[in-house]
């Protein structure tokens, strides 16, 4: 950049920090500044009594941790994200990326029409729909049995069934989030010159070899930002079960954040709940370094 | 979409074309009806009369249109209070936020000061960090400052944040050096700078940031359902998500309220829709 064309003049300094100050200060404060005191809170048994007088709380070491990894209940909250995450993520991003297809074509009209459509219930309020979904998804009245229903398949208890309250909260993300992952990847596929399927068609290459050989390894680095931002997104998985199930049936549905805003919130139990927040933070950080040291491997 | 010239098509394979066409737009079509369905059946059950959304077989529209649950909602319910919380909430949160993120892009992408490179990568890496690792001690800090159950609580840590700096910077970046230059040999201060140059060349960018602020801040449920305690307080959907509880049975009621808080930012997005699909694709070409 530029900056050893001009000596710094202080007064530009001084007008850098005056400009600075309010967004570092108030970011500093209300997001570093406690952020690194969940790492503390999570080293101490700070519960109900810490919250009427601090000093009643005493350092625990590393507890908090171990407590926290031999309970089934945060192994289940664990697998609960993880299966949320790993499933609901790549089906959000297959169906976003199978509308970015049908939206790129040269012989579809309306684009923007449809674009609009797909887009909006990624601007919806997510605890209306929620609620909306939760009828939707009525054992007797719901739309969906009796759609099912019209083509043989009997009733199914989504929201009452252990087995099936976490497939239908990833339906409802699938439907409420996949336009925008469809917005980046219209925006990827733009940026792929069409000589080269042009180069590919003169060569006889069929559709679905030039989606293989060309579309997809161009569209590589939008898919692994998708996919990052994505997992990240659903790692923090909060007011869907909060809304439609509460975290059941049999805590089927009860997430990492669910458990502890429990914990924390709920019971007051704040050591323990920071010592959750910062096992989710790792787990986030860990499938983050995975995939792009899967894209590194690839490229 | 692609530029590509297309060569006059043979018979055969017009007739091919025609076959794929209808197909996409079968697809495209599908698509639509399931991703509007679930609106229309949100606003349509709202008008249902008490109980008929709980019918079998399912009711697709109302046996007559009424607004009963409107008018319950904000008779008894509370709902127009609600309705003002979430406003005001969102709007100071978006014009705050707007001035201060602004400020501080400017200055990482155009001013020159020691340490600028190492501040930015230094709150860049702070977008890793998921939200909810500072929610525990922000709780306890905004309980010392007494502003839990106050809509400051809501408002104080939103009115920055890294990735509103994030995009503004990225925009203010192609602001040309010689036009401030000029302007400052000409005498004029930093924030006349700021506000007569700078602020009207990023006008697209601040434009996205807060329709894009405005409709998070509306949506958000976790952190206002932690800070607001008193029901005076409750944005829209903390107040639903209540509500829903205590009337699980009153389909109609909720669907209703449902629609309530979801036609504002529905509104908003489609009269500025440009603006906010920009920002999705700004934000993510350079990621």
């Amino acid at each position: 950049m530029s900056t050893g064309r001009l000596r710094i003049p202080s007064e530009a300094n001084t007008a850098a920090w005056f400009f600075l100050a309010p967004a570092l200060i108030l970011i500093g404060v209300f997001f570093f500044l406690p952020v690194a005191a969940a790492l503390l809170l999570s080293v101490t048994d700070f519960d109900l009594y810490g919250i009427a007088n601090p000093r009643n709380a005493r350092f625990v070491g590393f507890q908090n941790y171990s407590r926290l990894l031999g309970t089934s209940e945060f192994w289940n909250a664990l697998r609960n994200t993880l299966y949320f995450a790993l499933v609901g993520g790549p089906l959000t991003i297959a169906v976003s990326l199978g509308a970015a297809l049908l939206l790129s074509s040269k012989l579809v009209r309306f684009k923007g029409l449809f674009r609009t459509i797909y887009f909006t219930p990624f601007v919806t309020t997510l605890v209306a729909v929620a609620i909306v979904w939760r009828y939707l998804y009525h054992t007797r009245y719901g739309l969906f049995n009796y759609a099912l229903g019209g083509i043989g398949i009997g009733p199914i208890d989504w929201l009452g069934d252990p087995r099936w309250a976490m497939p239908a909260i990833i339906l409802m993300t699938v439907w409420k989030s996949f336009g925008y992952n469809m917005l980046i990847f219209i925006a990827g596929l733009q940026a792929i010159p069409g000589e080269l399927y042009d180069a590919a068609e003169i060569d006889g290459a069929g559709a679905f070899r030039r989606f293989i050989s060309i579309t997809l390894p161009m569209l590589t680095p939008t898919l692994v930002f998708v996919a990052v931002v994505t997992m990240i997104g659903y790692f923090q998985l909060f007011a869907e079960p909060y809304v439609m199930t509460q975290g059941g049936p049999l805590r089927s549905t009860t997430s990492v954040v669910l458990l502890m805003y429990e914990e924390g919130f709920r019971w007051w139990r704040m050591g323990y709940a920071a010592a959750i927040a910062f096992v989710l933070f790792i787990v986030i950080l860990v499938a983050t370094l995975i995939q792009f040291r899967f894209q590194r491997d690839r490229t | 979409m692609t530029s590509a010239v297309r060569h006059d098509p043979l018979p055969s394979m017009r007739g091919r074309e025609r076959v794929v066409r209808t197909l996409l737009y079968s697809l495209l079509v599908l698509g639509a009806v399931l991703a509007l369905m679930p609106m229309i059946w949100m606003v349509s059950a709202s008008l249902m009369p008490s109980g008929q959304a709980s019918s079998f077989p399912p009711r697709l529209f109302p046996s007559r249109v009424t607004f009963e649950h409107y008018v319950a909602l904000f008779t008894r319910l509370n709902l127009g209070r609600y309705l003002l919380n979430s406003a005001f909430v969102a709007l100071v949160v978006t014009a705050t936020s707007l001035a201060i993120n602004s400020m501080a892009g400017y200055a990482f992408a155009k001013l020159r000061f020691r340490g600028r490179d190492r501040l930015f990568k230094a709150l860049s890496a702070g977008l890793v960090l998921p939200v909810q690792v500072s929610m525990l001690p922000l709780f306890l800090l905004l309980k010392n400052l007494g502003l839990i159950n106050t809509y400051w609580g809501v408002i104080i840590p939103g009115m920055a944040s890294i990735f509103g700096i994030f995009l503004v910077r990225q925009y203010a970046l192609a602001i040309p050096d010689e036009m401030l230059d000029a302007a400052r040999v000409d005498g004029a201060s930093e924030f006349r700078i700021f506000r007569s140059i700078v602020v009207p060349g990023i006008v697209p960018i601040l434009a996205t940031l807060s329709i894009w602020t405005f409709l998070a801040t509306w949506n958000d449920f976790m952190w206002p359902l932690i800070v607001l305690s008193d029901e005076s307080h409750y944005t829209l959907p903390v107040a639903l998500a209540n509500l829903s509880g205590e009337h699980v049975q009153d389909t109609e009621l909720m669907m209703a309220g449902s629609v309530i808080t979801v036609i504002p930012v529905m509104l908003v997005f489609l009269f500025l829709q440009r603006y906010y699909i920009q920002g999705v694709m700004a934000g993510s070409v350079k990621g």
